[in-house]
């Protein structure tokens, strides 16, 4: 298996893993990445979970906002529009 | 094209492409200006494009659900005070997303939940970024540096899938919630939220670097919880 494969071991290849999926290795240890990911299945499975769980995530249902939050929101949108309009509401009221 | 906005906020959110059938205007000046005029239109439609995205950051600095609603109410408000003011030093989104951060760690220490990052907290960091991957890897003798169970092919072949499992999925969210706040947060923005690498540094104030390690910390998390619920048959 993959063993030694490359010049990576599978413990650096794991540690590196982010930072291969950022884009932000040196070309050198891109390339070692690589050559290790080519001979170590354990590795490219390892990688694929990673990819999965990311885009696990990404799935998730969005966070509700409560409709009493967006209309009190709305109502506060419209007064404070309404003190833009007249600047001088404050002396005025 | 109206089926992405309807079906997927989201999906609208990460490609930020307005068009014909988006009451947002095409470009951040014009948007930014459509709300210094006062636009209901366009404000509805920017506080339901963000306002989840900033309730689930939110709830990564204060003790619970209610108290971050408030946050997310706090941040619209502060929008209105400083819209006036906005400059474009940064994108519009970062400084929405700023101001909720702000009030959210204010919040957060008032109910003593947030710890700012102190010198304690890095040297935690540093121990654990080196135990994080250890009990994976054998750690002496001629397999040292190999994987005690090498990973396998995980059976659900679409996130889809694994999310179908409402067990799957309450445990992906306490696995989130278990984090520490600053990884949580980073998962949250990037992964979750799908913000770009860039605007989460400059929402949290980050380095490139810092961002990166917290990310992989909480990635490697999640995927551990996850193995479970999406191993092929041998489970
Ligand atoms: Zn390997």
């Amino acid at each position: 298996m993959g063993f030694m494969a490359g010049n990576f071991t599978c413990k650096e290849v794991a540690a590196l893993i982010t930072e291969y999926l950022e884009g932000s290795l040196t070309l050198t240890q891109r390339i070692r990445f690589q050559m290790h990911l080519g001979l170590c299945f354990a590795c490219r499975n390892y990688l694929r979970q990673m990819k999965y769980t990311v885009a696990t995530l990404r799935q998730l249902p969005s966070e509700p906002v409560p409709t009493q939050v967006r209309e009190a929101l709305l109502e506060r949108f419209r007064s404070w529009k309404h003190e833009q309009s007249s600047p001088n509401s404050s002396s005025d009221s | 094209m109206l089926l992405p906005f309807i079906f997927s906020r989201k999906l609208v959110l990460f490609l930020a492409v307005p068009n014909l059938s988006d009451p947002l205007p095409r470009d951040e000046a014009s948007l930014v200006r459509a709300l210094q005029d006062g636009d209901e239109t366009v404000f509805s439609a920017v506080m339901d494009q963000y306002s989840g995205s900033l309730l689930r950051l939110a709830m990564a600095y204060v003790p619970s659900r209610a108290v971050a609603e408030e946050v997310v109410q706090e941040t619209w408000i502060g929008v209105l005070e400083g819209i006036g003011r906005f400059e474009g030093r940064s994108s519009f989104k970062t400084w929405v997303f700023r101001i909720l951060t702000n009030r959210a760690k204010t919040r957060g220490t008032r109910e003593r939940r947030y710890e700012p990052f102190g010198l304690a907290g890095v040297d935690s960091e540093k121990d654990e970024g080196s135990s994080l991957e250890d009990s994976l890897f054998v750690a002496e003798g001629s397999g040292s540096g190999h994987w005690v169970d090498p990973p396998q092919g995980w059976e659900a072949d679409t996130p889809e899938r694994a999310l179908l499992s409402k067990e799957c999925r309450i445990a992906i969210e306490e696995a989130i919630n278990g984090l520490p706040d600053n990884q949580r947060q980073v998962i949250t923005l990037r992964d979750v939220e799908g913000v770009s690498a860039e605007e989460v540094c400059n929402i949290l104030t980050i380095s490139e670097t810092n961002q990166r390690v917290l990310l992989h910390r909480a990635r490697t998390k999640v995927r551990r919880v996850l193995d479970p619920y999406v191993r092929g048959g041998n489970s």
